[in-house]
């Protein structure tokens, strides 16, 4: 899932400074689940922000939504016949959540309220971390199911550099180094011998590198 | 905030969760003005009467100290702005 974390209450209120009637709208998908953007989170900005603008004399209106889902039209829609009432959006989806809301309320500034960080897995409750960067060209097949890109600090192909000492990685000694990871992974499932398929140069237009992606499956369009 | 003794919670760790998502409600009221000293948890068991009473004295006198709730006092302010404005504008 897409991992954010919400941004200091003071940067959301300079962000809203001018207005006095706004939407806080949150998220029931990812940032649900990372507990950065969901209903429960939609509840507790917005008493912090009500409560700072009541402290600094500047009252401000708050309307609480938590759309199923900000990256679909459908959803969005939910909000329309009102959007309009107020002055400002602030966000506690992901980046693309706060896009596409910007996209199709074009006559009202949107703010986020959450930096989207990484497409991760929570590893325990309340710790999240990165395992793919969607890169557009999986390799998992060949590095035991741990991605070279996401886990390896320089994102090295073809095995490790010589930064990594005791498993660890020379970036930062808490860091497991991604390509030990990979070895071990290979040897528990008795396929060490993958490590000599060598993965060529990679195609990065894939990646960011090409540009905002897109993807059309010509069975599902209307 | 009261929590039973740490270790005897009838939820098991249910006390020291809540202790973080205090500490959690202190960073926010810090950071927006109010003052996360106004916040406190303690911990206590039923058997321990004058150690409440002392907890309580300590926050009383904590809170006299920081004063009204800032969001009152801005509203009062604001009244009182607004009255003094009214009676000038009655003399105009």
């Amino acid at each position: 899932m897409i991992i954010g974390k919400g941004k200091s209450i003071k940067d959301i209120l300079a962000m809203i400074e001018n207005h006095s009637k706004i939407i806080v709208a949150g998220c029931r998908g990812c940032v649900t689940v990372c507990a950065a953007g969901g209903e429960k989170e939609v509840g507790i900005l917005s008493a912090a922000l009500s409560l700072a603008r009541g402290k600094d004399g500047k009252p401000i209106e708050i309307k609480e939504v938590t759309l199923e889902r900000q990256c679909d039209s459908e959803y969005l829609e939910s909000i329309r016949s009102f959007v309009d009432e107020y002055e400002a959006v602030v966000s506690i989806a992901c980046g693309a959540g706060v896009q596409f809301m910007a996209e199709k309320f074009r006559k009202i500034p949107l703010y986020p309220g959450i930096d989207t960080n990484f497409i991760g897995v929570t590893e325990a409750q309340g710790v999240w971390t990165e395992r793919c960067q969607a890169c557009g060209d999986c390799k998992l097949h060949i590095t035991g199911g741990i991605c070279p890109i996401s886990r390896c600090a320089k994102s090295l192909f073809n095995g490790p550099c010589g930064g990594s000492a005791k498993g660890k990685c020379e970036v930062n000694p808490e860091v497991d180094c991604g390509w030990q990871l990979i070895y071990d992974r290979l040897k528990e499932l008795g396929k060490l011998d993958q490590l000599e398929i060598i993965i060529p140069i990679n195609d990065w237009s894939n990646s960011r590198d090409g540009g905002p992606r897109k993807i059309i499956r010509e069975d599902l369009t209307l | 905030m009261a929590g039973c003794m740490e270790g005897n919670c009838h939820y098991l760790t249910g006390n020291l969760r809540a202790r973080k998502r205090v500490e959690y409600t202190k960073k926010i009221l810090d950071e927006i003005g109010i003052g996360g000293e106004r916040l406190e948890m303690y911990n206590m068991s039923a058997a321990q009467g004058p150690r409440f009473v002392e907890i309580a004295n300590e926050m009383t006198e904590r809170i006299k100290k920081l004063g009204p709730n800032p969001i009152k006092l801005a509203a009062s302010t604001k009244s009182e702005e607004g009255a003094q404005k009214e009676r000038e504008e009655c003399f105009v």
